[in-house]
């Protein structure tokens, strides 16, 4: 056996999906680190606390057939929990900068809780899953289902802006939460606390990707895609399909809440223009030129997405939102299926060949 | 970008092509990096760190919401960079790392205020877009009315963006308001106007007073719909100086004959402008020197005198009440004589003590 058949069946057989994901992993934690500038090194933690959203997306979408058009919901709810800790941290007992602005003289009963960092880092999970609970038991367990479902969750991310903008007192209104010092004690604009957060950004990334790797090839997952495929058949099989369904969008939204959560230090600012319907379509999108029926290809997605946003519009200023969309465009029409798909189907020619 | 932010890119760009022209500061020419916030505010805060961080550039010029201000200003605070930011905006902010070249609160939205008063007119009705400023310059219209013996009508928010004002408009008419005060933003004034148009009541029966409404959202709302109503701004297209004379040539010669100029614009331009003014005093590009420098750095602008505060890093500015007038120039009505200490925490005003 040469050494090249070797590295065949390492790249086509079942090893195949385990060495890649450690080549990625080392590419993340180890060469990132070292070859990127701290500037670059916060660009690509952004785009990683995307790619937690969108590997939500390539579950509940890719998996289960729910098209969520309102991830950014969830996103915020993690966000705007983490922002407002971070707020009241930084307040140390005097009212939070915006709310001083905005002629607020008391600290409202709503954000008390939220100066206790357990709590606050509980309610990054535990509020966009209960919301998620709560959305799924009502409609899933109604059928509705397709594009019905789809502009639900739309309304519900519009009216989430409506409130938060409203809210000036409460939320900070269109400005979001903003200038934040001090993450653990830690200067959260340092270098160093930035570094510590890429790593830690991408190694939530990796854990969450092998916890719903393994929810897929689980007896539930196979439930999941049968419930995408023919969810009547389920049903009259015995098992709910309303059950898997719900319990499924929890998972994602409790992923985009861990998202929003990590994106306010890497990135330092949460507003509602991050969480509206033109952000969480975005992804939706991400997802798509990634490959939404795998869920490496909805992390290479955002990832994609990402990059291309930030290089087009450095080059281009004034045309890249043209090139974004032309991307798109051209993916879907060269590969339905998003990169994930074109992967795919080279591998298996190849293997024909072989 | 969007359309307001282009114009006002482009006036800097012009300035800088100026400030070369006459050789540039401490003999070295200004090279500018472009880069588009897009109107996202995260992405505002992104691009102000490349540059500052990446493109090692001097100084940033930019920003348009005060989203997008609130957004970047935490960045060149930590970096102890500079940013000129060219809109007017809502006050209340001071930060050692901002000069503000357009307006804050007591040089336009006052004024605008005093103008109304004088006239007469007792009874307001506040409409605005749902954001920051429209509701920080209502809380200062009312306290402001609240001591003038004015009465404030109705107060409505609308979503950036929106373009359905029957409903807002019915309730205006029922109100029958003395003067409508508006901050609604960009696109909204489109359908606002025509809305306000299709009730026949005319701008003399009940003016509204605009304060984001300047030569290149008339022409977008179009003259007809706007004709006539008040505007409150430091600047105009018409606005009488030798300097606004060449200003206004230049933008034409370089951009084209049927482009207008406008306040944000003519900030923009003034701040590239005062910039240099203040390297050139403090001999260095280096941040510090040029915030020390820059107090006191006085310039005739296109809009008149203007003279950074070194307290406040504002500008003096004249405040000036115009009218819409039928070709889609502003006509100056009204002018505060001399340029207006800035004031963003209106501590001089007894009647804004509830707000900060």
């Amino acid at each position: 056996m040469t050494a090249l058949t070797v590295s065949r069946r390492v790249l086509t057989g079942r090893w195949q999906g385990p060495a890649a994901f450690t080549a990625v992993a080392v590419l993340a934690l180890v060469v990132a680190p070292l070859l990127l500038e701290p500037f670059r090194l916060g660009l690509l933690a952004k785009y990683l606390c995307y790619a937690i959203v969108a590997l939500g997306i390539g579950l509940a979408w890719g998996q289960g057939g729910m098209l969520t058009l309102g991830q950014g919901v969830f996103f915020g709810l993690g966000g705007y929990a983490m922002g407002m800790y971070l707020k009241l941290n930084d307040a140390a007992g005097d009212l939070p900068d915006f709310m001083v602005w905005s002629g607020v003289e008391k600290l409202p009963a709503l954000w008390k809780p939220f100066g206790n960092p357990v709590f606050a880092l509980a309610m990054v999970v535990v509020l966009p899953v209960a919301v998620a609970l709560l959305l799924g038991a009502l409609v899933f367990r109604q059928r509705v289902r397709g594009a019905y479902f789809a502009i639900l969750t739309q309304a519900l991310a519009a009216a989430l802006v409506i409130l938060l903008v409203g809210q000036q007192g409460l939320t900070g209104g269109t400005n979001g939460l903003t200038n934040f010092f001090d993450f653990f004690g830690r200067d959260v604009a340092a270098d160093e606390t930035q570094r510590g957060l890429y790593l830690l950004v991408a190694a939530v990334l990796g854990a969450l990707y092998l916890g719903a790797r393994q929810l897929v090839r689980s007896r539930f997952g196979r439930l999941l895609l049968a419930v995408r495929d023919g969810e009547d058949r389920v049903r009259f099989l015995g098992y709910d399909p309303a059950t898997v369904k719900t319990l499924t969008f929890a998972v994602s939204a409790g992923m985009a809440g861990i998202a929003g959560a990590l994106f306010v230090p890497v990135v330092g600012i949460i507003s509602p223009a991050l969480l509206g319907v033109v952000p969480s379509l975005e992804l939706v999108v991400a997802v798509a030129v990634g490959g939404r029926f795998a869920l490496a290809g909805a992390v290479l997605g955002a990832v994609v997405m990402g990059y291309a946003r930030t290089y087009f519009s450095e080059e281009l200023p004034d045309a890249w939102l043209y090139l974004q969309g032309a991307l798109f465009v051209l993916v879907m029409t060269l590969a339905p299926k998003g990169i994930a798909g074109l992967a795919a189907a080279l591998v298996r020619r190849r293997e024909a060949r072989a | 970008m969007a359309i307001s932010e282009v114009t006002v890119r482009d006036a800097e760009l012009l300035a800088i092509e100026e400030v070369n022209a006459a050789g540039g500061v401490l003999g070295k020419k200004l090279e500018p990096v472009v880069e588009d916030g897009a109107s996202d505010w995260p992405t505002f805060a992104e691009k102000a760190t490349k540059l500052i961080a990446q493109d090692k550039v001097a100084t940033v010029f930019g920003g348009w919401t005060s989203a997008s201000r609130k957004a970047m200003l935490p960045v060149f605070e930590k970096r102890k960079a500079l940013l000129w930011y060219p809109v007017q905006y809502e006050g209340l902010e001071s930060s050692p790392y901002i000069f503000y070249t357009g307006a804050t609160t007591n040089q336009q939205i006052v004024p605008g205020l005093d103008y109304l008063k004088e006239k007469g007119k007792k009874k307001l009705f506040l409409v605005g877009s749902d954001y920051v400023f429209p509701r920080t310059a209502n809380k200062i219209i009312k306290a402001y009315a609240a001591a003038n013996g004015m009465e404030v009508l109705g107060e409505e928010y609308t979503p950036l963006g929106h373009t359905e004002y029957s409903t807002l408009v019915n309730k205006i008419v029922e109100a029958k308001p003395d003067a409508v005060f508006n901050t609604l933003n960009g696109d909204s004034n489109v359908a606002f106007f025509k809305q306000l148009k299709s009730t026949g009541i005319s701008a003399d029966q009940m003016p509204v007073m605009s304060v984001s409404v300047a030569e290149e959202e008339v022409r977008g709302i179009g003259v007809d719909n706007v004709a006539g109503h008040l505007v409150a701004w430091n600047y105009y297209q018409t606005t009488d100086t030798p300097a606004n004379e060449k200003f206004v040539a230049a933008f034409k010669a370089k951009y084209g004959a049927d482009k207008v100029t406008s306040d944000p614009m003519e900030a923009g331009y003034n701040a590239v402008h005062l910039w240099a003014e203040a390297v050139k005093k403090a001999g260095s590009t280096d941040v510090e020197a040029v915030k020390k420098a820059a107090g006191g750095v006085s310039l005739d602008r296109p809009e008149g005198k203007v003279t950074i505060d070194g307290d406040n890093q504002h500008v003096y500015k004249t405040a000036r009440i115009g009218v819409v007038q039928p070709d889609g120039q502003i006509k100056e009505v009204w002018n505060s004589g001399e340029p207006i200490k800035p004031d963003p925490y209106l501590r001089t005003y007894p009647w804004a003590g509830g707000l900060v």
